[in-house]
């Protein structure tokens, strides 16, 4: 019987310590839980969970400081890369890590998030692009797609009437304080890999003072696209990354 | 023959968002017929095809897959 097998030793995966046993208020399918599990998983194998501190945003993810058992802060809206500045420069030798949305990123926080990757802050910026503010009810973000539907553009982005989506990765990528700068996916089991490989080389960039590191998730939000998680994954393959596509966007040299 | 598998599922934590059963390559898992206090169909496991893969877990946005595989 297969149930013989549940053993310490045969153990291949178990959720990582460094999250706690809270169960996530994120709705079901949502691509947040999973790129939280992937940088605590990183944080878990670099053995600095003590050394961490990350800097919670205003969205979705506002209460991320619940489900990381590592020490958190919460920023107001936007200014996560600024509150990760100031920590970084007080304790240079800690891991600092941003986890912000695209309506806290690209949208109220693009001064601050510019600012801090032109200045080349020693930080780990954790980028989740859905296209969407879900917290609020799936209002129109900087980052939603032309066409796309949203609860205030609701015949679609008409981007002669509402500007362009902001590709604020490839924007992060030209300045020279940036040194790492990837797009990635959680969405299926291969790319949470890569997306965690990326994280990983972020965190050891991190370690060596090479500079402010970004790393784009680019999620889903079920709840606000108004489809199932599985649809909702398939709608983002076909259409979210044809528009952002995964990869990296700056290397180190 | 590949090595066999199994997977423990935390059915209490399960929302029932089906992105595991997207992800499993043999076809292992399953919605279940009931719903757990939250009131979500939980992931439950049909069959013993599971090799111990690990995808459903690696996807699962409340983590609440453990799998082991034989050595």
């Amino acid at each position: 019987m297969s149930e013989n097998l549940i053993k310490p030793e045969n153990l291949v995966y178990k959720k990582t310590n460094v999250l706690t046993d809270k169960v996530m208020h994120y709705c079901p399918g949502c691509g947040h839980g999973t790129a939280h599990r992937m940088l605590a998983e990183v944080i878990d194998e670099l053995g600095i969970q003590e050394q961490t501190i990350g800097v919670a945003p205003v969205g979705c993810s506002v209460l991320a400081y619940y489900y990381f058992d590592v020490d958190m802060q919460e920023a107001a809206h936007g200014r996560a890369t600024a509150v990760a500045t100031g920590i970084k420069r007080v304790f240079p030798e800690k891991y600092v890590f941003t986890y912000q949305g695209d309506g806290d990123l690209a949208a109220i926080g693009t001064a601050e998030t510019i600012h801090a990757c032109n200045r080349g802050e020693n930080i780990l910026i954790v980028f989740i692009n859905n296209g969407i503010y879900g917290m609020t009810g799936g209002q129109m973000a900087p980052t939603t797609l032309p066409g796309m539907k949203s609860s205030t553009s609701p015949r679609g982005r008409d981007v002669a009437t509402m500007g362009n989506p902001l590709k604020i990765t490839e924007i992060i990528a030209t300045l020279p304080g940036s040194y790492y700068v990837t797009r990635q996916s959680v969405h299926t089991p291969g790319n949470a890999r890569k997306a965690k490989r990326a994280l990983k080389k972020a965190m050891e960039y991190q370690k060596e003072n090479k500079g402010t590191c970004l790393v784009e998730i680019v999620s889903n939000c079920p709840s606000g696209w108004k489809m199932t998680p599985v649809e909702s994954n398939k709608w983002m393959e076909e259409n979210m990354f044809p528009f952002y596509p995964l990869g990296d966007i700056k290397v180190p040299q | 023959m590949a090595k066999r598998g199994v997977v423990v599922i935390d059915i209490e934590k399960c929302k029932g968002c089906e992105v595991c059963l997207a992800a499993c390559p043999n076809q292992v898992l399953a919605m279940s017929q009931e719903v757990n206090t939250k009131g979500y169909h939980y992931s439950v496991k049909i069959n013993s095809n599971c090799v111990g893969c690990a995808s459903c877990a690696v996807v699962c946005p409340d983590a609440v897959i453990t799998v082991y595989r034989e050595k």
